[in-house]
């Protein structure tokens, strides 16, 4: 299936939470091989440029290692894993607080609402 | 990144109208780039050129280094806008017909497709669904080893599902260092595909830009864009 994206915000950082979500969830565990960028690019239906460019970030933040002839790996490090869940925690429960403020709830009130 | 296709002030008339106006336009390798304009803005006759179906009035074309002729007909894959195959062929006629007229047909790749696509080889073209005729017409464009293919509106009529699989292919296919032109109006269905989009408006290249760059300078999707230049 292709990926729901939204196609007015940039497409890299979907893919990107995307499949810190994915290594979060556990549905690519520690050490998992990953798809190639090729194939991934054509499960999700993207760019594969785009794709390339969003492994390389998840490269860059320590969640992924590439081995230069057997492809890429989630990383061993389950404290950065753990780190990552709480971040896109975070993240979620400031979304969820900007909605609420949109429709003119306070915080307390939110907080009464969970 | 090598330039792969550059076009220097191509202009082209069909008697007093200006089909292109002094078009400059490169295009790198390893991208895939949409073309996008209104009927009548000059894509097809852009696409006839590079695929030098129509000669220079003005202006000139270069792909990888050769100027349109014997040599870049040969680096060029190209689909035209509708099913050209004859409904007397079966598929594996197809197949056969590629492989004698390009060297660069990879036969084991078509074939491997066609089973994914649960096309049978044994059928006439003429019995296939729209679909799946315009699905075989992009695999067989696609499986070449190309240095630019070039599809002229790869979705026309298909449904939703067939036009997934027509992405998939063109995405599964394209050699890394090859570029894709597509030229369409359905311009949702490739927005997360494209590396760049070129807009063209009455014969001139109105812009040509990084779909992720428009995305993140004015939030907008591509389609949105395209609306707000052409209303």
């Amino acid at each position: 299936m292709p990926w729901n994206l939204d196609s007015d915000k940039p497409i890299f950082i979907q893919i990107v939470e995307r499949i810190e979500s994915d290594i979060v969830s556990g549905k690519y565990a520690p050490g998992d091989k990953l798809p190639t960028v090729r194939d991934l690019a054509v499960e999700a239906a993207v760019n594969p440029n785009t794709m390339q460019k969003a492994y390389g970030e998840l490269e860059k933040i320590g969640l992924v290692y590439s081995q230069r002839t057997s492809g890429r790996f989630v990383t061993d490090d389950k404290s950065l894993i753990e780190k990552t869940r709480k971040e896109l925690a975070k993240r979620s429960a400031a979304e969820f607080l900007a909605k609420m403020k949109e429709l003119g709830i306070s915080k307390e009130e939110a907080v009464k609402l969970l | 990144m090598s330039t792969l296709v550059e076009c220097k002030s191509l202009s082209h008339s069909y008697g007093k109208k200006k089909a292109l106006d002094d078009i400059n336009l490169t295009i790198c390798s390893g991208r895939i780039v949409g073309l996008f304009g209104p009927n009548g803005s000059g894509k097809t006759t852009l696409i006839k050129k590079l695929t030098g179906m129509i000669h220079d009035e003005s202006g000139s074309i270069v792909i990888c280094g050769n100027p349109v002729g014997e040599r870049s007909k040969a680096l060029v894959s190209y689909s035209p806008d509708r099913v050209v195959f004859n409904a007397g062929s079966k598929v594996s006629d197809l197949l056969d017909m590629y492989e004698l007229m390009y060297e660069d047909f990879d036969r084991v790749c078509a074939e491997e497709n066609l089973k994914k696509l649960n096309i049978e080889k044994e059928e006439y073209v003429g019995k296939l669904s729209k679909g799946n005729a315009e699905k075989i017409q992009i695999l067989l464009t696609m499986s070449r080893k190309s240095a630019l293919f070039i599809l002229d509106e790869p979705f026309n009529g298909v449904d939703p599902v067939a036009k997934e699989s027509i992405i998939k292919i063109m995405l599964g296919c394209v050699p890394e260092d090859s570029s894709l032109l597509i030229s369409t109006h359905q311009i949702r269905d490739v927005e997360q595909v494209l590396d760049e989009a070129v807009f063209i408006k009455e014969g001139k290249i109105l812009f040509h830009r990084s779909v992720e760059e428009i995305r993140s300078e004015t939030g907008r999707s591509l389609s949105e864009t395209y609306m707000e230049e052409f209303r």
